[in-house]
């Protein structure tokens, strides 16, 4: 009882929770006449009448009732004061008695209901807690994990950063060895090139010696021994050393030289005439190509391009006059017409290569266009003549093999097996790739008849779909609800005929109530509701309750009873008792609704 | 394709004259010269030793023998046999001796490259030149024999004379830009000088023949460089073969890289043709092992081979060089242009059994001869784009654009082609072993057909 004490002062000093409480409390008097009788059953049925015994004797009622006056006042419930029916009397007023014990009860039962609702928050919020508990754990773990992780790459980064160090250590130890080797070489190299000239010079000293010592002994033995002089090869005498001689020797050398580069000079003349000629034919050329195709290519503009080839061809000419002289300016010219003409012939040929491909492509669009009747008429046609070759050969391969038969010997017989064989095999080919092109065309058409099928099923489809709203129209029209229908709120039924449009269309229109109504017992909120549609239809209209509201505090039920796993036929149970119980708080929604 | 029979030579010993009609052989200390047409053996010359170097006068009257060991020139004449010549360089030695173009000169170098003796045969006259450099092509006459460039070392510093031949007068001499000359060529045309750098560096120098400097040329830096440097007939190109397998080709009007030709270990050009020659062993039935075949012998152990046509790509056997050693055996050593300058063959030294071919032309590789053993040697026919080419066995291969053979030489004894070299007119080609020699003669006939 002391727990009741303490909990009903919070809920006086919430005076604003008190109407949407009251709209919560939805609970049946019978249940509540279980839960006290529970509540009386369990330990109060021995201890509040002791309690109860202990405060209220024969002897003290007008202390008590004053007692419970001043307590009842202190509650507010100052207006239905509790007096004794006669002053000093142990009788008791009965009627402001009752009503404030009617009044308690009531306070009481709210603060069951409250207790209740909490209960469930707690619930809830106890569940949300875990959950949250349970994430939190499990992000702390992930934390951790990822702290680990990042730990250990901070570990691989620092070793990384150490090898770095160490390598870049090693790079410059090497680059400093590297560095001392090379001067090291350098400086092996400067001592080898000295030492190499000193032992050059000290053996050219050597050798000036050797050959002074030599030239000093008067070497007997050094001499040449000839019969007779010879006479010289070119018959001529010899000449003394002179200037002049020398000078000549000169003159020789250059006039050979001169010769040679003269010679050279020849050969590139030639060369460059060669050129010049294979340029100028390669420019007529293309002036010749250029010239006819123009008009046809560029149609408007063929006048001008006409009058540009000519003045080009003047240019040539006058190009091919100044050649001759072979100054420079010639030259630059010569280059530049060959450059324009180089440039009108590129863009010629990219014109020509984007008409080719674009006459490729209507050469495409064409072949896509003929029709399948001539199509058909050809390959009949060269079926016919197919047929009409293989004749041809068969026959003609029998008369062969007949003059063979009579005529030729085994070796040549062999031979000409051969060539049959051969020959046959082309045919077989050959006959191959007609039986290929074939079965591309059949393919082609069963490719076009099975697309053909789809639009077909398509249709069929659509025929089908406009077939089920036409019945589904009729049946609705015809059925015993259709005045109620048309009253009762447009949400629900829009909701139901959504809800149940494939069922609709497969099944007729009676199959499909039983079986949404049983549909509707298993389970889920909302075909509840569209199960209680028919039984408590006339219910809901008296009532005229928003079946959204209804929905919605039902829906919030279920999820209660999910959680505190009540079986299916209970809820539905309490799911009567609550409609007939909201007849009672029926005016408290009814201004919600409207508010 | 004929052949004659062996003959005797010794050194490598046989050249043929400029005139294409005698052929000198040296058999120890004994000069023969033979008819090429019919080798009867003309005239036979006795020298004081054996001889080490032999060479034709330019005029074809002369022949110059060298016994380096004895200092001793010793010249004969073919129209008079009595006429003798000696020459005697002493005590100083001799290391190379050659003729002057004109044929009444001889060049000899004395040892540690002291000077070059220039004997006249005319005037007795003897003159010096001094400072001669020793590397590997120190002297070079111009084609028609006009000049003579000769490569010097002074004050450790690079020189080049050119001298007329005529008489030996000093026409230009300049430094060359050179840290180490290592030799110097003439255009066949005589009116540049190419000059190229030691292996050390890659650097090669065209010179005109006044002296001036016409242009510079260095592929790369801190590598081995020039390997071998050969000019085309036509003086159109220079080709200079490198220690990085590739050979480079300058054109002659801006002295610039026209085209880079190189020597992969897998060839992948589907314009060219590999050659691989594939032996093929004789197969000796039991019945064949008779006496009678083992007597004959030597063709017992002689294979047959016979060229393929290998599906690209091929993958070329490739001998790594040893890094720690000099020298190393490797790039392209041997340069050769065809004499109609349209064909280059070429020898890659770590891939010594393969010649490659290429076309001065498309500038593209014409073809490549895989061989079973490594090239020795191979030689241009003078008149016709025909290589021969021998691996010191006992075939002679030839290329030309139309295929390739092997030609087995029908000798006994076992000689091995060593070395070989054409006929001036390319109707015959002389086979060289090691102590004795053979003549090919082709059959014009066919040839012309």
């Amino acid at each position: 009882m002391g727990e009741w004490w303490t909990a009903v002062p919070t809920e006086t000093s919430m005076g604003s929770y008190e109407i949407s409480s009251i709209s919560h409390v939805t609970m049946s008097p019978s249940r509540q006449n279980n839960l006290m009788s529970m509540y009386s059953s369990a330990g109060l049925s021995k201890s509040s009448y002791s309690v109860i015994s202990a405060f209220c004797t024969e002897d003290n009622i007008p202390q008590c009732i004053s007692y419970i006056s001043q307590e009842l006042a202190s509650l507010g419930l100052s207006s239905t004061c509790i007096k004794a029916s006669s002053p000093g009397g142990a009788g008791l007023d009965t009627v402001p008695a009752l009503n404030a014990m009617y009044e308690l009860l009531q306070i009481h039962r709210r603060n069951m209901c409250t207790l209740e609702e909490l209960e469930k928050e707690q619930l809830k919020k106890s569940n949300t807690l875990e959950q949250m508990q349970m994430s939190n754990s499990r992000l702390k773990d992930q934390l951790e994990l990822s702290i680990r992780e990042k730990s250990g790459l901070h570990e691989t980064e620092r070793q990384l950063h150490l090898k770095i160090k160490t390598l870049q250590s090693c790079l410059k130890t090497e680059k400093d060895e590297v560095q001392k080797l090379q001067s090291i070489i350098a400086s092996r190299a400067s001592q080898y090139s000295h030492d190499a000239k000193r032992k050059e010079r000290e053996a050219a000293k050597l050798k000036e010696r050797l050959s002074q010592l030599l030239v000093e002994r008067r070497d007997k033995k050094l001499a040449i021994d000839v019969l007779n002089s010879l006479g010289r090869s070119d018959g001529k005498r010899s000449h003394w050393k002179t200037t002049k001689v020398t000078a000549s020797h000169e003159d020789e050398m250059y006039k050979s030289l001169l010769s040679d580069y003269e010679e050279r000079q020849r050969a590139l003349m030639l060369e460059n005439t060669e050129l010049k000629k294979v340029l100028q034919q390669m420019k007529k050329e293309m002036i010749h190509i250029l010239s006819p195709c123009q008009p046809s290519t560029r149609g408007a503009t063929a006048e001008d391009s006409q009058a540009d080839s000519d003045g080009e061809e003047k240019a040539g000419d006058s190009s091919r006059e100044m050649l001759d002289q072979s100054c420079e300016h010639a030259r630059e010219q010569l280059t530049n017409s060959i450059r324009q003409q180089w440039r009108k012939l590129r863009s010629h040929v990219e014109k020509l290569d984007n008409q080719a491909s674009q006459v490729q492509n209507e050469m495409e669009s064409n072949n896509e266009v003929i029709p399948k009747e001539i199509h058909e008429d050809e390959m009949e046609k060269m079926r016919c003549e197919v047929q009409q070759c293989k004749e041809f050969i068969h026959t003609q391969q029998l008369l062969l093999q007949q003059q063979l038969n009579t005529s030729f010997d085994d070796e040549t017989a062999a031979l000409l097996n051969d060539c049959y064989t051969l020959e046959e095999k082309e045919r077989l080919k050959e006959e191959w790739k007609l039986f290929e092109e074939q079965k591309r065309n059949f393919e082609r058409e069963r490719k076009n008849f099975t697309e053909a099928a789809i639009r077909l099923g398509r249709e069929k489809k659509a025929f089908e779909e406009d077939c089920a709203s036409w019945l589904k129209n009729q049946f609705l029209n015809m059925t015993p609800f259709t005045d109620r229908r048309s009253c009762s709120s447009s949400d629900g039924q829009s909701a139901l005929s959504i809800r149940s449009e494939p069922e609709m269309r497969m099944s007729s229109t009676k199959a499909q109530l039983a079986k949404s109504l049983t549909y509707a017992t298993v389970s889920t909120p909302k075909p509840t509701q569209s199960a209680s549609v028919p039984s408590t239809a006339e219910l809901y209209r008296t009532l005229r309750l928003m079946p959204d509201s209804s929905s919605s505090r039902h829906s919030h039920r279920g999820r209660w009873q999910e959680s505190s796993t009540i079986e299916g036929g209970d809820t539905r149970v309490k799911s009567k008792t609550r409609v007939r119980c909201g007849n009672i708080f029926s005016l408290g929604e009814d201004e919600n609704s409207l508010t | 394709m004929n052949f004659s029979e062996l003959f005797k030579q010794s050194n490598q010993l046989c050249k043929v004259s400029p005139d294409g009609k005698y052929l000198a052989t040296c058999v120890q200390y004994r000069l023969v010269i033979r008819d090429v047409s019919t080798l009867q053996i003309l005239q036979l010359y006795t020298c004081l030793d054996q001889i080490t170097h032999m060479e034709w006068a330019s005029d074809s009257l002369f022949i110059l023998c060298a016994m380096y060991k004895r200092g001793l020139v010793q010249v004969w004449s073919l129209e008079q046999p009595d006429w003798h010549c000696k020459i005697d360089e002493g005590s100083i030695g001799l290391v190379s001796s050659r003729w002057s173009p004109d044929g009444r000169h001889i060049l000899n170098t004395t040892e540690f490259h002291l000077r070059i003796t220039v004997w006249s045969l005319c005037t007795k006259a003897v003159s010096y030149i001094k400072y001669p450099k020793a590397c590997q092509k120190g002297t070079d006459f111009s084609r028609d024999g006009c000049y003579m460039a000769l490569a010097e070392r002074r004050d450790c510093k690079d020189y080049v004379s050119v001298f007329v031949c005529d008489d030996w007068h000093l026409l230009r001499h300049f430094e060359t830009e050179t840290q180490d000359l290592a030799g110097l060529e003439w255009s066949p045309n005589g009116c540049v000088l190419a000059v190229w750098d030691s292996c050390l560096e890659y650097k090669v120098l065209l010179y005109s023949l006044d002296g001036r400097l016409l242009s510079t040329y260095s592929a790369y830096e801190w590598s081995l460089g020039v390997k071998s440097v050969t000019w085309s007939p036509s003086s159109q190109f220079l080709a200079i073969g490198s220690y990085d397998e590739k050979v480079r080709i300058l054109n002659h009007i801006t002295w610039k890289k026209i085209a880079q030709f190189d020597h992969p270990a897998t060839i992948n050009n589907a314009k060219a043709v590999v050659y691989k020659e594939v032996e093929r062993r004789t197969a000796v039935g039991s019945d064949d092992l008779s006496l009678h075949n083992i007597t004959i012998g030597t063709t017992l152990f002689n294979t047959q081979s016979k060229y393929e046509i290998c599906p690209l790509p091929v993958q070329i056997p490739v001998v790594k060089p040893d890094p720690d050693r000099a020298n190393p055996k490797i790039g392209v050593s041997t340069l050769a242009f065809s004499s109609d300058s349209r064909y280059l063959a070429t020898k890659n030294d770590n891939m010594a059994s393969v010649v490659w071919i290429w076309d001065m032309q498309k500038m593209n590789l014409e073809a490549v001869l895989e061989q079973t053993s490594a090239v020795r040697c191979f030689q241009w026919d003078p008149r016709r784009p025909r290589l021969a080419l021998c691996t010191a066995n006992t075939k002679l291969y030839l290329w030309s654009p139309a295929g390739c053979v092997s030609v087995q030489v029908p000798t006994e004894g076992g000689f091995q082609v060593q070395s070989l070299s054409w006929h001036g007119s390319g109707d015959s080609l002389i086979l060289l072993g090691k102590e004795q020699l053979c003549l090919c003669f082709m059959d014009t006939d066919q040839e012309d057909k």
